[in-house]
C-alpha cells in the first residue's frame, strides 16, 4: 500500500511535530528510563538507602521474569486469535492451584537444599504446562471458536474472556476457598546474600532461571521450528496464512497450549514466590496488558521488553508506594503509552494490529 | 481438457451480487487475462475460483473435480496457488520464511524449491533474511509470487500483479509472469493494465457487470475496436 506522504512536510504545525517526536521509539525508550530515574530519586529523596533500591530492582527484574511468562502468552493469543483473553490472569491462578491438589496427593521429597521446594513440585510443573495449556484450548474449542466462525465483533470475544476469568476462578473458590495459602505452608525461606548487600531467596533465582529458560525454549520455537514460523505468520496475516495452506486449527492449538502452557508456569512460579489466592492472577491482568501493549500487541519480545520494565517500574514504586498500588502504577505507565505511542515500543505508526 | 472451468458462476458478498454468471477456462499451460472495468469483480471472481467465496450458483471445476465451496488449504494441496493484490507477504517474517510459509503443506527439505525461486528473482536471494515488511513494493510482489510458486502449482492466480508499482517494474513483473509461464505453469490474472496483459496472454475475458462480455485470444483482443475504445484507452 502506498504510504499517505503529506504535502508540504516542512509545513507541519509545531504542535504536530513534538507529537511525533514524543510518539517515537527513542523517546518512549527515554521516557521509561526516565520514569525509572524518577522513581529512584523520588525513593532516595524520602530516605531510601541505594542498597534497597539495588533489591527492589532485582526484585522487579524478577517479577518482570513471572509477568513476561504471561505476557507472552497474552500476546501471542492475541495475534494469532485477536482475541484478547481476559482470562489470561486466572489461567495463572489455575496453574498455581492444580500445582496445590497435586501436592496434596503425591509425596512431599525432602527439599532440594537451598531451595524451599522438593523434586516432587518439578515433576508437578511439567504435568501442569500441558494441563494449563489443554485447559485453555478446551475454553477455546467450547466458547471462543465458536464466536469466531459468527465472526462476533472484538468487543463480544473479550466479554467471552472475561466470562471464562469468572469462571476459572469461581472453580478456584469453589475447590479451595478464598483462604491464602502457600505450596509448603511452615517451611523457614532464609533469604541468601547476593552481593553488595542484596538479599534474595534462593527460590527467586530459580523462578527467575526458569522464566529465561522457558522464553528461551519460545524463542527456539518461533524461529526455527516450522509450527513457530507458521504462528507468526498467523499473526502477521491469517487471511494470507489460510491461502497459502498453513494448518491454522493446528496453529490455533499450538498458541493454546504454548500461551497456556506458559500461564501455568507464570502462575507456579508467582505463588512460589509470594502466595496463592484466589484473586493473584486476576490482579495480575493489568501488568500484563500493559506489557503486551507496550511491547506491542502480537510482538512476543515486545512482551517481553515490557514485562521486564512493568516488573521495575512496579516493585520500585513500593519504595514509597504501598505495594498494593502496584498495578496501578502499571496502569499509570499503560496509559502514558496509550497516548503517546500506541503501537508500542515495537510497533510502526498507523499498523493494523 | 480445460485445467479449470467455471461454469455460470453466480456469488457476492453477503445480499449483494457480484458475479451475475461468469463463465471461463484456463487450458493446461496457458496465460488468460481477466481485464474489465473497476467494479465489474475482477477480483470477486479470484476470490471466487479459490474458495474465499462460496458459489451461490454454477460451478467450478480444477483438473476436472468439483472445487466451488472447498476451502483454500484443500485448493491449494490440489495445485493451484493465489496471490493476492495487496497484503500479500507476512511483513515481519524473513524473505526465506515467507517462501517456506508457501509449502507449509510439505515435509521434508525446501531448499531445492527455494533455489528455484531465487534463480527466477535473484533479488530476492540477495534479500533472504530482510523482514518482507521493510521491502519495497516491487519487491514485496516478487516475495508474494515467489511464496506461492513453492509449491510447484499447476494454475497459479495473480491478482492485479503490477497494481501500484512503477513502470519498470511493471515491465519487469510481466517478464516473470512470461517466465514461469514458460516453465509450464497456466496463469490466470486479473489486470489494470489491459494492453500490457493481453500482449501476453493466450486468451482473454473482458468482464462487465459481472458476467464476461466479450472473450478470444489475447492478440484479438487488442485489435477488437470496441475492447480498443472501452479499455485500452482508443
Amino acid at each position: 500500500m502506498a504510504q499517505r506522504v503529506p504535502l508540504h512536510p516542512e509545513r507541519r504545525r509545531p504542535g504536530e511535530r513534538l507529537r511525533r517526536a514524543l510518539g517515537s521509539r527513542p523517546a518512549l525508550l527515554l521516557l521509561m528510563t526516565l520514569v525509572l530515574a524518577a522513581l529512584w530519586l523520588l525513593a532516595d529523596a524520602q530516605g531510601v538507602t541505594a542498597q534497597r533500591l539495588l533489591s527492589l530492582a532485582v526484585r522487579g527484574v524478577l517479577l518482570g521474569g513471572i509477568l513476561a511468562l504471561g505476557a507472552i502468552g497474552l500476546t501471542l493469543i492475541f495475534g494469532v486469535l485477536r482475541l484478547p483473553n481476559f482470562a489470561h490472569g486466572d489461567l495463572m491462578t489455575w496453574g498455581a492451584y492444580l500445582a496445590l491438589f497435586g501436592l496434596a496427593w503425591v509425596p512431599a521429597g525432602r527439599p532440594l537444599a537451598p531451595f524451599s521446594f522438593g523434586p516432587e513440585l518439578l515433576a508437578l510443573l511439567v504435568v501442569i504446562v500441558p494441563l494449563v495449556g489443554l485447559t485453555g484450548y478446551t475454553l477455546d474449542r467450547l466458547v471462543f471458536r465458536r464466536l469466531r466462525a459468527r465472526r462476533v465483533p472484538p468487543v463480544i470475544l473479550a466479554m467471552a474472556a472475561l466470562g471464562g476469568a469468572f469462571l476459572l476462578r469461581s472453580l478456584v473458590y469453589l475447590g479451595w476457598g478464598a483462604d491464602f495459602r502457600a505450596f509448603y505452608t511452615g517451611r523457614p525461606r532464609p533469604a541468601i546474600e547476593l552481593f553488595a548487600g542484596i538479599r534474595v531467596r534462593p527460590d527467586q533465582l530459580f523462578i527467575l532461571g526458569l522464566a529465561l529458560l522457558l522464553i528461551f525454549l519460545v524463542y527456539l520455537l518461533l524461529e526455527r521450528s516450522k509450527m513457530g514460523k507458521a504462528m507468526r505468520a498467523t499473526a502477521d496475516n491469517a487471511d494470507l496464512a489460510r491461502i497459502s495452506g498453513i494448518d491454522t486449527e493446528g496453529v490455533v492449538r499450538w498458541t493454546w497450549l504454548i500461551g497456556g502452557g506458559l500461564a501455568g508456569a507464570g502462575g507456579v512460579m508467582y505463588a512460589l514466590d509470594t502466595q496463592l489466592r484466589p484473586e493473584m492472577g486476576w490482579w495480575l491482568m493489568l501488568p500484563l496488558f500493559a506489557s503486551v501493549i507496550l511491547g506491542t500487541i502480537g510482538n512476543a519480545y515486545g512482551a517481553l521488553v515490557g514485562a521486564l520494565i512493568i516488573g521495575l517500574v512496579w516493585q520500585m514504586s513500593t519504595a514509597f508506594l504501598n505495594p498494593a498500588y502496584g498495578p496501578g502504577v502499571a496502569f499509570a505507565v499503560l496509559i502514558v503509552v496509550l497516548l503517546f505511542r500506541p503501537q508500542g515500543i515495537f510497533g510502526t505508526p498507523g499498523a493494523r494490529s | 481438457m480445460a485445467l479449470l472451468t467455471v461454469d455460470g458462476l453466480v456469488t457476492g458478498y453477503g445480499e449483494m451480487e457480484v458475479l451475475r454468471g461468469l463463465s471461463l477456462s484456463v487450458e493446461p499451460g496457458q496465460v488468460v487475462s481477466i481485464i474489465g472495468p473497476n467494479g465489474a469483480g475482477k477480483s470477486t471472481a479470484m476470490k471466487a475460483v479459490f474458495g474465499l467465496l462460496r458459489p451461490w450458483q454454477g460451478s467450478i471445476r480444477f483438473d476436472g473435480q468439483e472445487i466451488g465451496g472447498m476451502s483454500p488449504d484443500r485448493i491449494v494441496r490440489l495445485g493451484m496457488c493465489y496471490v493476492p493484490q495487496t497484503e500479500n507477504v507476512f511483513p515481519s517474517l524473513t524473505v526465506e520464511e515467507n517462501l517456506e510459509m508457501g509449502a507449509f503443506v510439505l515435509t521434508g527439505s525446501l531448499a531445492a524449491r527455494k533455489e528455484r525461486v531465487f534463480d527466477l528473482f535473484p533479488r530476492l536471494a540477495e534479500r533472504r533474511r530482510q523482514r518482507a515488511g521493510k521491502m519495497s513494493g516491487g519487491e514485496r510482489q516478487m516475495v508474494a509470487m515467489g511464496r506461492a510458486l513453492m509449491l510447484d502449482p499447476r494454475l497459479l492466480l495473480l491478482d492485479e500483479p503490477s497494481a501500484g508499482l512503477a513502470p519498470l517494474l511493471v515491465d519487469l513483473i510481466f517478464e516473470k509472469v512470461r517466465e514461469i509461464n514458460a516453465a509450464g505453469v497456466a496463469v490466470l490474472m486479473v489486470e489494470q493494465n489491459a494492453r500490457k496483459s493481453l500482449e501476453l496472454a493466450d486468451h482473454g475475458y473482458v468482464l462487465v457487470g459481472g458476467r464476461n462480455a466479450i472473450d478470444g485470444p489475447g492478440r484479438d483482443l487488442l485489435v477488437d475496436p470496441e475492447v480498443g475504445r472501452l479499455y485500452l484507452g482508443g
